[in-house]
């Protein structure tokens, strides 16, 4: 329930804000969709991963890609769906120049995963669907030799696309982020998708209503759709300033218009972009060039077993196995590659606990890309703050090492620094504490003395 | 004309096997016909001249090596529906005039590889939507049996370039008897495989879910060393199951007694032509004599197979040809022909919104109800036999302004084409002095079974040595 003032003058009226999404993930398989052409399209010369099949030319026909089909599946078996044991493709009919075939193929009415739903921040958030479609080329409006034209790069088109539709089951921007930012951290967990706002990986698409009747089940009968989001910050700004707007008009006594806007970041607000008068009819019809798909147990418990640990269940592993705390787990689980880091540095050395692996990863910000595990812990280890060891001890042991090992003095004697590491190593295993590296190697000198 | 006009692929490789002919002289001879014929006929678009004679200039080096290979050397026609690289193809509109293929569909691949030389590209109804050859863009085929009517449609080009003796065989495609109808108006052999049979890929689609990939030739054995090269899986189709392909030249000759063969009452309707009945009642005779079992069968949902075929076939064509926006291709959308419209218009209404559930998905519950008729149908018997048309060829222009009358010449062939069977068109002989033929249609994937049944009753009465040229 959300009471707002927003800054609105007069009374503080009672609503339900309702806000649902549409995100749009990019698989990062290799080969597109349905043609064998490379997915790999970013940043490349225009039309130079293209063929017949993703050109839509006369006859050429779509084959699905296996391996996109079973991410899609992965991504409703992270989100908790159920994967009917049917499904198929279907053909979604409009008219746009960068959508060659005159169709786009689509899933409609039987896609591939069904029904999930995931906690965020505590609200259990409900997944209509996740279905598998083909991306489109791109348009781009240049002046050539002084004249306006619109160009059209095929290369995107025919990149394979997941559509992840949640429940209206949002009441706040925050979470929507939240959700957002789980979303993008399970596919890049499952490795389907590098999820890049910026390269368009990942594409967001909020609707948002508002209904005065705090209590009532049913949703308003207009809404609104926000389209153009390259950030998750701008989502939440967006639909802060979507709730304000739509609160506005309806303390008006008026019905905000059913239609899609942007968002413009320039100007801090959201725009029209297109007011529809009415559904669109797409004419979706069963995709008769490619069979339906049918999963046997055995292949769907095959693809759930392949699931990689994902982000809840890996954070709550962590702390439990590793005695983290929450924030640390959180913090380390968030990116898949900082979380195989840090196990991996864990199992180097168990000297170094994981807490102190953890406390450090964190607060110096180790760049886990430059720091491999061993420096990590050889980093730690001398960091390490001296434990209460008294001098005496410290001598006592010192002493010990040095009549077991006579070598070092001789070789010390000669000038050979290094055999000083030899002796710290000495000290430190019969002693088995983290104490000052330097103090220790002061200690151990004066006595060589 | 040379005697090499007459020859089926199998006397035609003889030859050439035993050096009587070269391959270029092989394909003079149909170049020839064509140079004599075409003309009148109008059943090829383009003409491949140059392009196939470095072919069969190629044929006779790898014969000269002692190579074989299953067409090689064989003079070709391809419906102007099948891409070929480098070669203008049109799907019979103007739409598509001037659009020259990247690339070669499976079939013309296949084709190439197995040896053949592709000597052009014929006429069709533009889009393969007609049943008589007339909607084509670029001027009516005409029946080389008398010249005043129609020799079927779509693959109208085709049928006549094996039937005047300007090809030896031809592709062809039938999404609801565009090769059967025209086969049987014109003396030849037509074969409609089970959907999925041969790959769809590259040939302009129609209708997809009811494009079949067929081909035309002179006789039985014919048709069945064409599908032993185009037959298959097709990685580039996903429609093209992995079912076994059989040699199906291996059981022509195989005894037919004791073959159960269903007469389907629903095909032997009132508006009938007799004459057209009493001979395919004639063909079927055969059949018993020789010891078939024949059955009298009920198919009892054939009656709405014409109205199922005209909600699918049209919806599936409106998205099909939605490509063609424009944009690409160099040509504008007013370039589509009237039944090319007519059909986009029907399909796109039966797809919308409140009417998707009273006719597409009604017509899905239908075609399930009609595969359902010949899955019990085959419990019973072995194949079917059937009339292809109700009439004989008509004149040209009778029906063009009647597109219901055209649309119900289709009436025995859509069927095979909802539910996948495959279909073999036979000529059965001559009525008023123009060809007849019967189809027969067996299960799925059973074209081995068709060509046994055709070739038994074609050995006994040859109505393929007939040409409308013989003196």
């Amino acid at each position: 329930m959300n009471r707002s003032t927003n800054g609105l003058k007069g009374i503080l009226m009672k609503h339900r804000v309702i806000i649902g999404l549409e995100v749009h993930v990019e698989l990062k398989t290799r080969r597109k969709m349905f043609c064998n052409c490379s997915a790999q399209y970013f940043g490349q010369e225009p039309n130079t991963h293209t063929c017949p099949v993703c050109l839509g030319l006369p006859g050429a026909l779509p084959v699905a890609n296996r391996k996109a089909i079973q991410w899609c599946t992965q991504i409703g078996m992270a989100l908790n769906c159920s994967i009917p044991s049917f499904s198929k493709f279907d053909r979604k009919n409009y008219f746009y120049p960068d959508l060659p075939k005159g169709y786009q193929i689509s899933q409609y009415d039987e896609p591939f995963c069904l029904k999930g739903e995931i906690a965020v921040n505590g609200a259990k958030i409900g997944i209509t669907r996740v279905h598998m479609e083909e991306d489109t080329g791109k348009l781009l409006h240049e002046t050539v030799d002084g004249e306006k034209v619109s160009l059209i790069d095929f290369n995107r088109s025919g990149v394979p696309l997941v559509e992840i539709v949640t429940e209206p089951d949002f009441d706040n921007a925050k979470n929507v982020k939240a959700y957002l930012q789980k979303l993008q951290q399970i596919v890049r967990y499952l490795g389907v998708s590098d999820a890049d706002m910026e390269k368009g990986q990942m594409r967001l698409e909020p609707n948002i209503s508002i209904s005065l009747d705090e209590n009532s089940k049913s949703l308003p009968k207009y809404k609104v759709e926000v389209k153009n989001i390259n950030s998750f910050s701008f989502v939440e700004k967006a639909i802060n300033f979507e709730i304000k707007r739509q609160l506005e008009i309806l303390e008006r006594g008026e019905t905000p218009v059913q239609e899609t806007r942007g968002w413009d970041e320039t100007k801090q607000k959201t725009v029209t972009q297109r007011v529809k008068e009415e559904a669109n009819d797409y004419r979706y019809f069963p995709e008769p060039d490619i069979p339906p798909i049918k999963w046997n147990e055995k292949e769907l418990a095959k693809l759930n077993e392949s699931l990689p640990e994902l982000p809840d269940e890996k954070l709550n592993r962590f702390i439990k196995q590793y005695r983290l705390s929450d924030y640390n787990a959180e913090i380390l689980t968030r990116e898949i590659d900082l979380a195989d880091y840090f196990e991996e540095a864990v199992k180097l050395d168990k000297a170094v606990t994981p807490k102190q692996i953890a406390n450090h990863i964190i607060n110096k910000k180790v760049n886990i890309n430059n720091v491999f595990p061993a420096k990590l812990i050889a980093e730690i280890l001398s960091s390490s703050k001296i434990e209460d060891v008294s001098r005496e001890d410290l001598i006592k042991i010192i002493k010990e090492v040095l009549a077991k090992n006579p070598k070092i003095r001789a070789d010390y004697a000669l000038g050979n620094e290094s055999v000083l590491q030899f002796a710290i190593g000495q000290v430190m295993y019969v002693l088995r504490k983290k104490i000052d590296v330097n103090h220790l190697r002061n200690l151990i000198v004066e006595e060589l003395k | 004309m040379t005697s090499h006009n007459n020859l089926t692929i199998k006397k035609a490789r003889e030859g050439l096997l035993k050096k009587d002919f070269s391959a270029v002289e092989l394909l003079n001879a149909y170049l020839e016909q064509i140079e004599r014929k075409n003309s009148e006929l109008n059943a090829f678009i383009t003409v491949c001249k140059s392009e196939a004679l470095e072919q069969a200039k190629h044929a006779d080096k790898l014969l000269s090596e002692g190579q074989d290979l299953p067409l090689l050397g064989i003079p070709i026609a391809l419906k102007d529906i099948y891409s070929t690289k480098g070669i203008q193809t049109t799907a019979g509109s103007n739409v598509l005039k001037g659009y020259i293929p990247p690339f070669d569909a499976t079939v013309v691949a296949r084709l190439k590889e197995a040896g053949a030389v592709i000597i052009g590209k014929t006429n069709l109804d533009a889009w393969a939507h007609g049943s008589s050859g007339e909607n084509s863009d670029f001027g009516p085929t005409k029946n080389p049996w008398n010249t005043d009517f129609v020799p079927g449609g779509s693959s109208s080009g085709s049928a006549v370039s094996v039937s005047a003796q300007m090809a030896i065989a031809a592709t062809g495609t039938d999404t609801g008897g565009s090769i059967r109808l025209p086969a049987s108006f014109t003396n030849t052999v037509g074969l409609k495989p089970t959907y999925g049979r041969v790959s769809r890929y590259g040939i302009v689609a129609m209708a997809s879910s009811l494009d079949s990939i067929g081909h035309f030739t002179k006789n039985v054995e014919d048709s069945a060393l064409f599908l032993n090269v185009t037959a298959g899986n097709d990685p580039l189709d996903g429609t093209t199951p992995t079912v076994e392909v059989p040699d199906y030249t291996k059981k022509l000759d195989k005894d037919i007694k004791g073959i159960r063969i269903g007469i389907p009452k629903e095909y032997f309707i009132a508006g009938m032509d007799p004459k057209v009945r009493e001979n395919i009642e004639k063909a079927i005779k055969f059949y018993e004599e020789n010891g078939c079992k024949i059955e009298q069968i009920s198919l009892p949902h054939t009656e709405y197979a014409i109205a199922t075929y005209y909600i699918i076939q049209p919806a599936e064509v409106s998205s099909n040809l939605a490509r063609y926006d424009g944009i690409r291709y160099g040509n504008k959308r007013k370039t589509f022909g009237e039944e090319a419209k007519r059909r986009i218009m029907l399909g796109t209404f039966t797809l919308s919104v409140g009417y998707y559930d009273a006719y597409y998905k009604k017509a899905l519950k239908v075609r399930t109800l009609l595969i359902k008729d010949f899955e019990e149908a085959f419990k019973k018997v072995d194949a079917i036999i059937a009339p292809v048309s109700p009439t004989l060829p008509w004149k040209i222009g009778e029906k063009a302004n009647d597109p219901l009358s055209m649309y119900l010449s289709d009436v025995f062939t859509v069927t095979a084409n909802i539910t996948g069977h495959p279909g073999l068109s036979i000529p059965t002989g001559f009525v008023d002095g123009f060809p007849v033929g019967m189809q027969i249609i067996g299960p799925h994937f059973k074209e081995e079974l068709l060509f046994n049944l055709g070739h038994r009753y074609e050995q006994e009465h040859k109505w393929f040595e007939r040409n409308p040229y013989e003196t």
